[in-house]
């Protein structure tokens, strides 16, 4: 029998695949790679794409669809990691930024949370004074 | 009759307490089992990550990433707090909250200052009370926990400890142990300890980087740190399902004995007042 891989295809939400191949072939950021077994350690980023993974005994390639992500290859072991999220420096940068916008108007919002609270807490005793007074009077009456 | 009318409403008003809390304990069974495969799923992704984590800090690369050097100062840390959205599901949120506050304190003591990201609007709320330096939140999730929405908060403290304005990153959250229980736990994530690289054998060899060490190692670090936190998120959500749903029960088996209570006392006095009536008519009877 051939030498054979483990591949593993993982996404933080999900795993996609876990299997045995004779070759995959994987989109990696400087071109497209192939691994057979016993391929050196490497590790690289890779962009979006479909990894095909040839299985034993099987004549057909294996299409599978990923975003992008890592690629690690031990000699007889390959994992992707693949993103979930579209991912991109700039797009963490902004996405960091908004963040940290909403924090700071949590922070601004918090005074006027408490103003509401207040507000309200003066009205419940308004309408008690009012509803007493009502009493009272009907007592009267 | 003016206290058996009064009963009768009581324990109408209970009943419908007792509905509410039915339901909300069948809606809870229904998606804590959703929330624990989701859990699950998002197990295969954060082991096979550390192992490639593990991987590198066995290997000897030319390149060490800021997140894996200990840092000598130690004067701001950033504190990631993992609580639920919405409440009712018992001591989840304050168990967590309560750990966090103490956790607080004792930096506090030891002159450290402490910048908080929040996940979840329970967590907001307090922190908010509490005065605490916030510095991101991420809020109304719902029942999926998306990697998206966590990677902006997330970014905001791993900028910080890169330009060197926090020295270490922790993290709090509920752990899942099982239906019943749940325990709220603090995990160091930045800078990576030593009991995170698992396995560690003198090796001497390392990876081929593609293109270039430093873009591969960054990118991984960071997946690695969102992985950590996406799992405890994860977790967090089936011990919050798990916790409201125990909740429910407890208060509505609390519902049942309380009706069944007002029941006896309804009808204790229906019957004293019955036969209080009857004799009454009896003693108009024999007076006649």
């Amino acid at each position: 029998m051939a030498m054979t891989l483990h591949v593993d295809i993982v996404s933080a939400e999900t795993s996609i695949y876990s299997g045995s191949a004779e070759y995959v072939i994987v989109p990696a950021e400087m071109g497209e790679v192939g691994i057979y077994p016993r391929h050196a350690p490497m590790l690289t980023r890779i962009k979006p794409g479909s990894v095909r993974i040839k299985k034993p005994f099987e004549a057909e390639e294996d299409l599978i669809y990923v975003s992008s992500g890592i690629l690690e290859v031990q000699p007889h072991v390959v994992t992707i990691l693949s993103d979930t999220a579209i991912r991109g420096a700039d797009l963490d940068e902004a996405r960091a930024m908004e963040a940290k916008r909403h924090a700071e108007e949590a922070i601004r919002n918090r005074t006027s949370a408490m103003e509401y609270a207040e507000a309200e807490a003066e009205l419940a005793m308004a309408v008690a004074q009012l509803r007493a007074i009502e009493k009272l009077r009907r007592h009267r009456a | 009759m003016a206290a058996g009318k009064e009963i009768r409403t009581k324990i109408k008003s209970v009943e419908n307490t007792r509905k509410i809390t039915k339901a909300m304990e069948m809606v809870a069974a229904s998606k804590m089992r959703k929330a624990q495969e989701r859990m699950r799923a998002a197990r295969p992704y954060a082991e096979k990550i550390a192992q490639v984590v593990a991987h590198m800090s066995q290997a000897h690369p030319e390149y060490r990433h800021p997140f894996v050097v200990p840092r000598e100062s130690h004067r701001r840390v950033g504190l990631i707090v993992v609580t639920t959205d919405k409440g009712l599901c018992g001591g989840l949120n304050t168990n967590a909250l309560r750990l966090t506050v103490a956790k607080m304190k004792e930096w506090d003591a030891q002159g450290i200052e402490v910048d908080v990201t929040v996940v979840g609007n329970k967590g907001l709320g307090f922190m908010q009370r509490l005065n605490a330096n916030l510095v991101s939140h991420a809020t109304g999730l719902g029942d999926t926990p998306h990697m998206e929405r966590l990677i902006g908060p997330v970014q905001v403290m791993l900028d910080a400890y890169k330009e060197g304005r926090i020295d270490a990153l922790y993290l709090i959250y509920s752990r899942f142990i099982n239906t019943m229980k749940q325990e709220p736990r603090l995990q160091q994530l930045l800078p990576l300890t030593a009991e995170a690289a698992v396995e560690r054998h003198a090796v001497h060899w390392d990876y081929l980087y593609e293109p270039e060490a430093k873009g591969v190692v960054d990118a991984l670090m960071v997946r690695y740190i969102e992985a950590e936190i996406y799992e405890a998120v994860a977790e967090n959500m089936a011990c919050e399902q798990s916790a409201r749903m125990v909740a429910m029960k407890s208060a509505s088996d609390n519902a049942k004995n309380v009706i069944g209570e007002l029941k006896l006392v309804y009808n204790k006095t229906r019957q004293a007042a019955i036969t209080k009536e009857l004799s009454e008519i009896v003693a108009g009877a024999a007076a006649v």
